[in-house]
């Protein structure tokens, strides 16, 4: 049997450091925004240049990390990006929906709460989450 | 899509993985097409013909698995 190519090799490589770079700026993301979420209550009194700036550094790094999921899923083969876009859509179809209901519970007095953006995340995580794993299951 | 990339395969005594070495994608990718699941870019079977020196008609044909 002959040796698989250096290509294939480069190829596994690249998708693991893509990997890897999604990882670093998604986790890089979560710590920036929970810096602006709890930074000017818990750390520099809400003054507002420095919550001013911990908005923009969150806003800078979640644009990394969306160019970082745009890089890996262009170095995922094309099954696996068919998933990841099926569960993309489903994803943003949910959100839309759900989302948009969700607000008008509390406009209608259907609710008596203040609809929460974290709800709405948790969904779309959830659903995200689930899509890929139906997706994966799928194409066993 | 029915295809012969199971057959082709066997015949040249390769596993699943190392074709997908060889195509440069997983090994999920090479089982959902053998079993008709996926049908493969116009890109990726141009590769698979490449690889085995066969046309794309040769390996793949329309019609259920």
């Amino acid at each position: 049997m002959n040796k698989p190519n250096l290509d294939s090799d480069n190829w596994t490589a690249s998708n693991q450091r893509n990997s890897s770079h999604l990882s670093y700026w998604s986790a890089a993301w979560v710590l920036s925004t929970g810096l602006a979420a709890f930074g000017p209550k818990l750390i520099w009194a809400f003054e507002p240049v420095l919550s001013i700036c911990s908005v923009i550094i969150s806003l800078l790094v979640g644009a990394g990390m969306i160019m970082a999921t745009k890089k890996y899923l262009s170095g995922l083969d094309e099954l696996h990006q068919k998933i990841f876009r099926d569960a993309a859509v489903l994803t943003l179809g949910v959100g839309l929906v759900c989302g948009n209901s969700y607000e008008l519970l509390e406009d209608i007095r259907l609710i008596s709460f203040e609809p929460e953006i974290s709800h709405l995340i948790i969904l779309m995580c959830l659903t995200f989450l689930t899509a890929m794993i139906a997706g994966h299951r799928k194409y066993q | 899509m029915k295809n012969r990339l199971k057959v082709l395969r066997a015949e040249r005594d390769w596993t699943q993985a190392r074709l997908a070495v060889e195509l440069e994608v997983s090994r999920q990718t090479v089982n959902a097409i053998e079993k008709g699941k996926f049908d493969p870019s116009l890109t990726l079977a141009f590769k698979v013909a490449a690889l085995f020196n066969m046309s794309i008609e040769d390996i793949f044909k329309c019609g259920e698995p």
